[in-house]
């Protein structure tokens, strides 16, 4: 048996510790797996047992896991109802045979159980039903409270074991929450795991805010806010509760991000009419001047090794993409189709950046290649906006806004979409919900 | 976790006892003046002269700005005009400029492009002869529409520049 020992990182939203890999003597021989290169894909029938243990804490992993898999539209979770084996007989090495005929290709079998000390163990086997053999196994030690966390984390493995590609259910959203009158909204900022649930409030609705964005620790969000009637980047730091303005600049700055290594926040500065994009150090509060022009450029986003900045710009005319290296040389345009390119994002994996277009009185949901090639749109709308990036590159969450039920006001909500337009979900919130930001996966 | 959730909430009230002491009424919620469309009301003898009311109903407390721009149309300029000199005649009052647009366009260049427009008017304004000490700016982006609708009416009612006594 191998054991593996990861660093124990306070995460701030509780520690799932890795203990050990569980594995069999069977032979490795034909592999299960999926192809996610392509944008049509035949859903793999899994079947999520409830994992083994005296209390419910195994029927909840099992929905948790269940419904991530789904979500991902990679996975067709077997009914339940139609089980034949129980989670005591499923201990042991499994009766395929029962699970071919519900037609599974993929069996989640496990055990939760709270250890002497109070901590929660939880471990599970991934099988191959068709090949009979175990495809992985894996066991997480935790507090009982963090049973979610664990959940998400035996779906990460699941997802990357069948998949070849990383998963990000351990993830959280950061987003706009929003309600009353169309005229006078009030946004706050608002947190919750991935799939929406853990949903907590994290400022009151008196004050206007705007475009929250995650550190690469998850454990601070920068952020717009109209605080004291003047706009501003701040910074909140999801442990404290702490707000503070960021910098000490001459006039309004927005659209923040953080740098890929969480030590700058990269930013618009308003001067006169225009606006310049300006880094801050966040140790030394270093302020350096990137571009400096009569347009607007905004929207900066760093790519994930640090060394190029895509932001989009006005200076052609209208807004456009543009990618330049980290220090402001190497100016290069990117987009040169129809219409107006704004809000550009980088994606984790570094292949693609994620853009918000209006062309036709329309918007549009793309994405594009850093060089400029490959351009291609996933979702179009009146009004669709403000691509956020899943932490494995392979999903996107944006919001669409619309008029409310009423037909007196604006309603906005959530959705995720894949990287080549398809399964498109809701993303359910408590209250009218825009611009989300996805963290990275969660340590 | 639990502990932790309540520390979030504690520092957000403790915020919120903050913001209502100091007086920031000219920016946060001279949006709610600027919003009642009293650009185009009649002129009654109500009207206190000096004040908000009196801007927006005689003078005219807003201008207007094609899809995407920033520079004055001439009846903007002719509002102005009027602003320039009605803020001469109550030299005592601040203003503060508000730029607004409509909803098509994305969240942060909206934010800059308000902020353009905001200045355009600042600009005029000041070169007319009113002391630029006397004009402050902000944008609000398209989050303060001052009409509903995805119409070409109402865009271009949204699409603005709204000066706001302080």
């Amino acid at each position: 048996m191998m054991a593996t020992f990861l660093p124990r990182v306070w995460s701030g939203f509780g520690a799932v510790l890795v203990l050990t890999i569980l594995t069999v003597t069977a032979p490795a021989r034909a592999d299960l797996n999926l192809d996610l290169t392509h944008g049509t894909i035949q859903p793999i029938p899994i079947a999520v047992t409830p994992f083994f243990g005296t209390s419910d804490t195994g029927q909840r992993l099992a929905s948790v896991v269940s419904a991530d898999l789904e979500r991902s539209g990679y996975f067709r979770p077997v009914d339940p109802t139609a089980f034949v084996q129980d989670p005591a007989a499923l201990q042991g090495v499994p009766r395929f045979a029962d699970w071919k005929l519900l037609q599974a290709q993929a069996l989640v079998t496990g055990a939760a159980a709270v250890q002497p000390d109070g901590q929660l163990r939880v471990e599970f086997r991934l099988w191959d039903v068709v090949a009979e053999q175990q495809l992985t196994g894996l066991a997480f030690m935790s507090t009982p409270d963090n049973w979610r966390r664990v959940a998400h984390k035996v779906a990460d493995a699941i997802f990357k074991r069948i998949t070849g590609v990383n998963g990000y259910f351990d993830s959280r959203i950061v987003y706009i929450a929003e309600s009353g009158p169309a005229l006078k909204r009030q946004k706050r900022l608002a947190i919750m795991d991935q799939d929406g649930e853990r949903h907590q409030f994290l400022t009151n609705d008196n004050t206007l805010v705007l475009t929250p964005r995650f550190s690469p620790n998850s454990q601070e969000i920068t952020y717009l806010s109209y605080y004291g009637g003047k706009p501003r980047v701040y910074l909140f730091n999801i442990e404290t509760g702490r707000q503070q303005v960021l910098g000490d600049f001459p006039g309004m700055t927005y659209a923040p991000r953080f740098s890929p290594d969480g030590g700058k926040v990269i930013m618009s500065l308003s001067g006169g009419a225009n606006s310049n994009i300006y880094t801050l150090d966040l140790q030394t509060r270093h302020q350096t001047q990137l571009t400096d022009g009569p347009s607007i450029d905004t929207s900066a986003s760093y790519s994930p090794d640090g060394r190029q900045i895509a932001f989009e710009s006005d200076r052609g005319g209208t807004q456009q993409i543009y990618v330049m290296n980290a220090d402001g040389s190497g100016l290069k345009r990117i987009s040169f189709g129809a219409g107006r390119y704004g809000g550009p994002v980088w994606s984790p994996t570094g292949e693609y950046i994620a853009f918000t277009k209006l062309a036709g009185g329309r918007f549009a949901i793309g994405v594009i290649h850093p060089d400029g090639s490959g351009e291609r749109t996933l979702v179009e709308a009146y009004h669709a906006e403000g691509p956020t990036w899943a932490p494995n590159g392979r999903v996107l969450m944006f919001f669409r806004e619309g008029s409310s039920a009423d037909g007196r006001g604006k309603s906005a909500s959530l959705f995720a979409v894949n990287l080549f337009g398809g399964n498109e979900r809701r993303v359910t919130t408590p209250v009218d919900a825009s611009d989300p930001a996805w963290s990275p996966l969660l340590p | 976790m639990y502990l932790k959730v309540l520390s979030l909430f504690a520092a957000v009230v403790l915020m919120a006892a903050c913001s209502s002491t100091p007086k920031d009424t000219g920016n946060a919620n001279g949006a709610g003046l600027g919003n009642n469309g009293l650009s185009t009301g009649a002129g009654t003898g109500a009207v206190r002269p000096g004040t908000q009311e009196d801007l927006a109903a005689n003078v005219g407390d807003r201008v207007f700005f094609l899809y995407d721009r920033s520079d004055l149309t001439p009846e903007g300029r002719a509002t102005i005009d009027r602003q320039a000199n009605w803020l001469k005649q109550y030299s005592q009052l601040t203003v503060t400029i508000e730029g607004h647009c409509d909803e098509r366009g994305t969240r942060e260049y909206n934010i800059g492009l308000g902020n353009r427009r905001a200045t355009a008017v600042k600009n005029y304004l000041t070169a007319l002869g009113i002391s630029p000490n006397r004009v402050a700016i902000i944008s609000y982006g398209k989050e303060r529409p001052a009409v509903v609708g995805d119409t070409e009416e109402s865009f271009a009612q949204n699409r603005r520049g709204v000066t706001v006594v302080n």
